[in-house]
């Protein structure tokens, strides 16, 4: 015991004075999550805007031709604006992309309105183009609005019931609360988790085998009197240590980036108070021994330093599957994934975050199976840090 | 006092040490003398036991390195061949990290390191981190982290690689003050005037096994050979014609 204390200490030692792993498990690896989140949730919170409230200007060619329309469309929100000269002309600036959207109203339109033949009016977008497809759809549903509007009215004005045209109504019923509707975007987030613990305990995983070995400080370590399960036992408890720093800091940040996202205008109010960042801590504390001892395990079988890191990147992104594959799928939580380490977590989380009440029984399961995994893997890398081929 | 018997090893299809026994006795400097590659540092790895020996067997101070390899570590200081320290360790904490974890008392720590910073003349820079040292410096800390716990049998794996005069001069001082206490002291290189200069007993290895170990008198007689340089040649030579 006070062998493996005696490593754990000088390893924590050592790397609080390395700042390449200072900066990766204090810096990187909370900062990194937060700000991408707050980058991506900024994005979405502008496209969310721009639909429903910006104005949107719309090119229209023979403006004069079509007066009502021109008021109708203004009333929702559409500048209108002076298009190109003529037809052709709106094609190639629609191609260009000088316009994302032209409307035509030709000569005869008012001749055909009067007439009550369906009249015409041509539309040009490009329909490759995503943005331009936007306002297209938005022109468009203009037009079919008050195309509804003027045969209700001829309707009425026939002694007709405008009602005749419309034998379903369909009503939309959304039952998401704010806090369900965050946790789309936030389930993201568990994720950035268990990169940011991961990646606070990555250098100390490669220092402990390939490090050690391409330093030359490998084999006098082993030629001393002491067991190497003790050595092993005691790097990995150095590495965990890091990561729970790194673990903690990147839940804080995030509580602090949320404190100040304008997430109600997204309509979401994520439940993720200090109380939330207690319990994940712990809901991820089973899962550091297990990364801890997956990439000291992994970095054992690397040559160097520069293939420990490689093949560590690879480990960093590996506890992303099941989260994408249930994603996927959307798949709800079930028994059965709890066994899955990094899914459970990320399941648990987001109903943590959904503020729906926890499954005992689930956590109960994802703490024991993590921790069980995680002792396993622990218990390979003592065996296999006795092996020859170690010192490479 | 240290015993080998007949150790083999091989690394896949290399057959690096075939059947090397030797004995370095207490209270005298053995050499292991041999060119590049003879199997010098193998010997040596079995020796502090992280490598095991296919065949044979071999004891430190009577424990064996294999059954009882805990025990073997205990009695021995080992100074492998390029030993590296931790950069971001002082001197002095790299030296006491390794006293630690030889389990020597928490009281006895600093005393003993102190002591063995004095005895290695490396107080000069015992409290920089050791990130920049010369080679010379890195020796001496590495030899002092290998000595820490005081223990009876030393090893050293080419102790002298890339030193200049004067460190190799105050290495050479240090061995034979080993030897006057009383210590086993086996040391490999593949120089022959250092041997020569040092070693009580020469044990020339050469192509993974033992071409002639006896005292530097003994090896002349043997060979027939008055200069040492052709005397390590025509030894090598009769193990290359068996």
């Amino acid at each position: 015991m006070r062998t493996l204390l005696t490593v754990f200490f000088k390893e924590v030692l050592d790397n609080l004075r390395d700042r390449r792993t200072l900066a990766s498990a204090l810096i990187m690896g909370p900062i990194f999550g937060p700000v991408m989140f707050a980058f991506v949730i900024n994005l979405s919170l502008d496209r969310a805007l721009d639909d429903a409230e910006s104005t949107m200007d719309l090119p229209v060619i023979g403006q004069e031709h079509a007066p009502n329309l021109m008021r109708f469309l203004e009333s929702r929100n559409i500048d209108i604006v002076d298009g190109p000269e003529d037809i052709d002309g709106a094609a190639e600036a629609v191609k260009t992309g000088a316009h994302d959207v032209v409307l035509v109203i030709p000569e005869s339109f008012g001749e055909q309105l009067a007439d009550t033949i369906p009249a015409r009016v041509e539309l040009y977008s490009d329909e490759a183009n995503s943005q331009g497809d936007k306002e297209a759809r938005r022109a468009r549903s203009a037009l079919n609005a008050y195309n509804q509007q003027l045969a209700a009215i001829r309707l009425s004005a026939r002694g007709v019931n405008p009602m005749l045209l419309r034998p379903i109504n369909i009503d939309r019923v959304d039952v998401s609360t704010p806090s369900g509707r965050s946790a789309m975007l936030l389930g993201m987030m568990s994720y950035f988790f268990i990169f940011a613990m991961l990646m606070g305990g990555m250098y100390l995983a490669i220092d402990s085998t390939a490090g050690e070995r391409e330093r030359g400080s490998l084999e006098p370590l082993l030629a001393l009197p002491v067991t190497r399960a003790q050595l092993i036992l005691g790097k990995i408890l150095a590495a965990c240590v890091f990561m729970s720093a790194s673990l903690l800091l990147s839940l804080l940040s995030f509580y602090v980036v949320l404190e100040f996202m304008p997430l109600e205008q997204l309509g979401m109010t994520p439940n993720f108070g200090l109380d939330v960042v207690a319990a994940a801590f712990f809901l991820l504390l089973p899962f550091i021994l297990l990364g801890a001892s997956l990439m000291t395990l992994v970095a054992s079988f690397t040559k160097s330093y520069k293939e420990a890191q490689t093949w560590l990147s690879v480990v960093l992104i590996a506890p992303t599957l099941p989260i994408l594959v249930v994603s996927i799928l959307t798949l709800r939580p079930k028994l059965e994934f709890m066994f899955v380490p990094s899914l459970s977590q990320h399941l648990i989380l987001v109903d943590m975050v959904k503020n729906e009440p926890l499954n005992g029984l689930h956590v109960l399961i994802s703490v024991l199976s993590t921790l069980v995994i995680g002792v396993a893997v622990t218990w390979l890398c003592a065996r296999l840090y006795r092996r020859e081929g170690l010192l490479g | 006092m240290i015993t080998v018997n007949g150790i083999h090893k091989s690394f896949g299809k290399v057959h690096a040490v075939r059947g090397v026994s030797f004995t370095a006795p207490d209270g005298k400097i053995t050499g292991l003398l041999g060119p590049n590659g003879a199997g010098k540092s193998t010997t040596l790895r079995v020796l502090y036991t992280v490598l095991k020996p296919d065949q044979g067997d071999a004891r430190i101070d009577g424990a064996d390195v294999v059954l009882d390899s805990l025990a073997a570590r205990e009695k021995i200081g080992a100074l492998p061949h390029g030993s590296g320290l931790y950069p971001n360790l002082t001197a002095r904490e790299n030296i006491a990290y390794f006293a630690k974890l030889c389990a020597l008392a928490k009281s006895e720590v600093d005393d003993r390191v102190d002591s063995i910073i004095k005895l290695l003349e490396i107080e000069d820079f015992a409290d920089r981190r050791t990130k920049g040292f010369s080679q010379g410096q890195r020796t001496k800390v590495s030899l002092a982290r290998a000595l820490v716990h005081d223990p009876q049998n030393v090893l050293l794996d080419e102790p002298t690689n890339g030193l200049d005069v004067m460190a190799t001069r105050s290495l050479r001082h240090l061995i034979l003050k080993l030897k006057d206490d009383g210590r086993c002291v086996l040391f490999s290189s593949h120089v022959m005037q250092e041997v020569a200069a040092l070693c009580d007993d020469i044990c020339i290895i050469a192509n993974g096994q033992v071409a002639i170990d006896d005292s530097i008198e003994g090896i002349r007689e043997r060979t027939g050979q008055e200069d040492l340089e052709e005397a390590f040649v025509s030894a090598i030579q009769m193990v290359g014609e068996e």
